[in-house]
């Protein structure tokens, strides 16, 4: 069902961990669905020098999320704001159709987090 | 790599009796059991030998058993079949919300068909009150169905009452026994059921085959039409060496039954036991005096069951989840909802359903393997507090 890296990244997540003082989290999914991705990120003059993940999911899940952590570091906001729900599967080596669904929360995620640092950022009226 | 199969409410493995038993019907003997020639009787002959096998195995008469292709069919027929038939007198129809989905779809496809269909509740073990099933019953109720052991976390449902509610009101009753056959002893006499459905695949027999008791005089409409076979109640060649290894599967367990639960019960109980010792934060689901010694089910708090099933079947072993991701829906077991489990516990549910092959090395060697599984996806999950520190070695 899954490719040599998703299980690879399952087996071996990159990535796993809280961050204190985070500059954006984003959490995103809910108990219902069975997921819940909560993403970290540290961001410095633009760039996100370091992400964090913890997931409650699917092996599917588990990967899309240390994808998604190893694709933004380095990158600048408006480059990870790029990265979508088919450039994380397809950085897998695709996911089975039933879960695609996963990898729209990891970048869902991302982008809360990206969100969450900008209004955090926006000055106080 | 070790394998080990802890999937036997799912499916089982066809044992070499079984086999043995059905060849010559695959081989030599392959004649269609209707046809009147020498190749024909020798079928028929096998056919209808099979049937008393069963018919004695249950105590129903052998004109009251009818062969399918399986629990699904048996399902769908005794449900779709007997509201047809008795839509005259009545259209509701009770069933329970933990059946299986061969059940409630049929009760759904009835539903778009004009028919009202209430499904109990049942309470956190898994179990009906039959005082509910007091309630709902009405004079237009015809049919009430509830299975006598759930697949998912096998609770055992008290069907001689829940029977004896429904014939007092003129209702059929129907039970799903596809998990119970051949495991805990299943009387029709006793118990007093109108019809039930079971299934080869769980009993070490083969797939595609099963049957479907029926007592005599109950009015049920056939589902499956064409020639005359099954007394005129389901059309189509009959799956002789299928109904040859049924009946002699069914023979083989109902021999076996009581060394069979015990042995059950033996590697249930230690694998629960020393598990629990090793891994905090796990739930047992169903009463284990209400439960079929085979099945455990469990959730382990703040874990997501699929990647549980991933982690073990790297390993070899072979469980099954009841999480959304596994079922094909994004919606976790409609049967620990039903039993009241909150959805993020739920998701974390595993079943291990164990079977005749299974030893006690198979429980050490599982054993083994669950703590560092659970411990490595609690510290990925943010549902998760580690409380303590990783138990020292």
């Amino acid at each position: 069902m899954y490719s040599e890296k998703v299980m690879e990244h399952f087996q071996n997540p990159r990535n796993v961990g809280e961050i204190e003082n985070a500059d954006g989290v984003g959490e995103i999914g809910n108990p219902v669905c069975g997921d819940i991705m909560k993403l970290y990120i540290k961001v410095n003059d633009n760039r996100i020098t370091d992400a964090k993940f913890k997931t409650f999911g699917c092996g599917a899940a588990i990967a899309t999320s240390s994808m998604v952590t190893e694709l933004v570091k380095g990158k600048t906001l408006e480059e990870a704001e790029k990265i979508s729900r088919n450039t994380v599967a397809e950085a897998l080596d695709g996911l089975p159709p039933v879960k695609m669904h996963c990898s729209n929360l990891a970048a869902d995620a991302l982008r809360k987090a990206i969100e969450d640092y900008r209004s955090k950022r926006k000055p106080k009226d | 790599m070790r394998k080990v199969y802890l999937d036997y409410s799912a499916t089982t493995p066809l044992r070499p009796e079984v086999l043995k038993a059905m060849l010559p019907y695959i081989g030599s003997r392959f004649g269609n059991a209707s046809s009147i020639h020498g190749f024909g009787r020798e079928a028929k002959v096998a056919l209808e030998g099979a049937r008393e096998k069963v018919a004695e195995i249950i105590h129903a008469a052998s004109s009251e058993v009818f062969f399918t292709s399986g629990g699904t069919e048996s399902n769908n027929l005794a449900i779709k079949g007997t509201a047809f038939a008795n839509r005259k007198k009545g259209k509701h129809i009770i069933t329970s919300e933990i059946e299986h989905h061969a059940v409630l779809e049929s009760c759904k496809f009835l539903e778009k068909e004009g028919f009202e269909v209430t499904y109990l509740p049942v309470d956190s073990q898994g179990l009906v009150d039959p005082d509910d099933l007091k309630k709902a019953i009405r004079d237009d109720t015809t049919l009430v169905s509830i299975m006598h052991v759930n697949n998912e976390v096998g609770s055992i449902q008290p069907v001689e009452e829940l029977c004896a509610i429904a014939k007092d009101k003129g209702a059929y009753f129907h039970s799903d026994a596809v998990q119970s056959v051949g495991k805990i002893r299943v009387d029709v006499q006793t118990s007093n059921v109108d019809m039930l459905s079971m299934s080869g695949h769980k009993i070490y027999g083969p797939k595609g085959v099963g049957a479907l008791y029926v007592r005599k005089g109950v009015r049920i409409t056939p589902w499956t039409h064409g020639g005359h076979h099954e007394r005129s109640r389901r059309a189509g060649t009959e799956n002789v060496p299928g109904i040859v290894g049924f009946a002699r599967a069914l023979e083989l367990m109902n021999q076996e039954l009581e060394d069979r639960r015990e042995q059950m019960k033996n590697l249930t109980e230690t694998f629960y036991r020393r598990l629990v010792q090793s891994i905090p934060d796990v739930v047992l689901y169903g009463d284990s005096d209400k439960r079929i010694p085979n099945i455990l089910s469990l959730s382990f708090k703040g874990v997501e069951g699929e990647s549980v099933i991933l982690s073990l079947d790297l390993k070899g072993v072979a469980v099954a989840s009841g999480s959304a991701c596994t079922s094909g829906t994004l919606e976790p077991s409609h049967v620990l909802s039903a039993m009241g489990v909150p959805p993020e516990v739920a998701q974390g549910a595993v079943r291990f359903s164990f079977g005749r092959d299974n030893s006690m090395d198979d429980v050490k060697y599982v054993l083994s393997l669950l703590p560092e599984i659970v411990q490595r996806l609690r510290s990925i999950s943010p549902l998760y507090a580690q409380k303590q520190q990783r138990q020292s070695k």
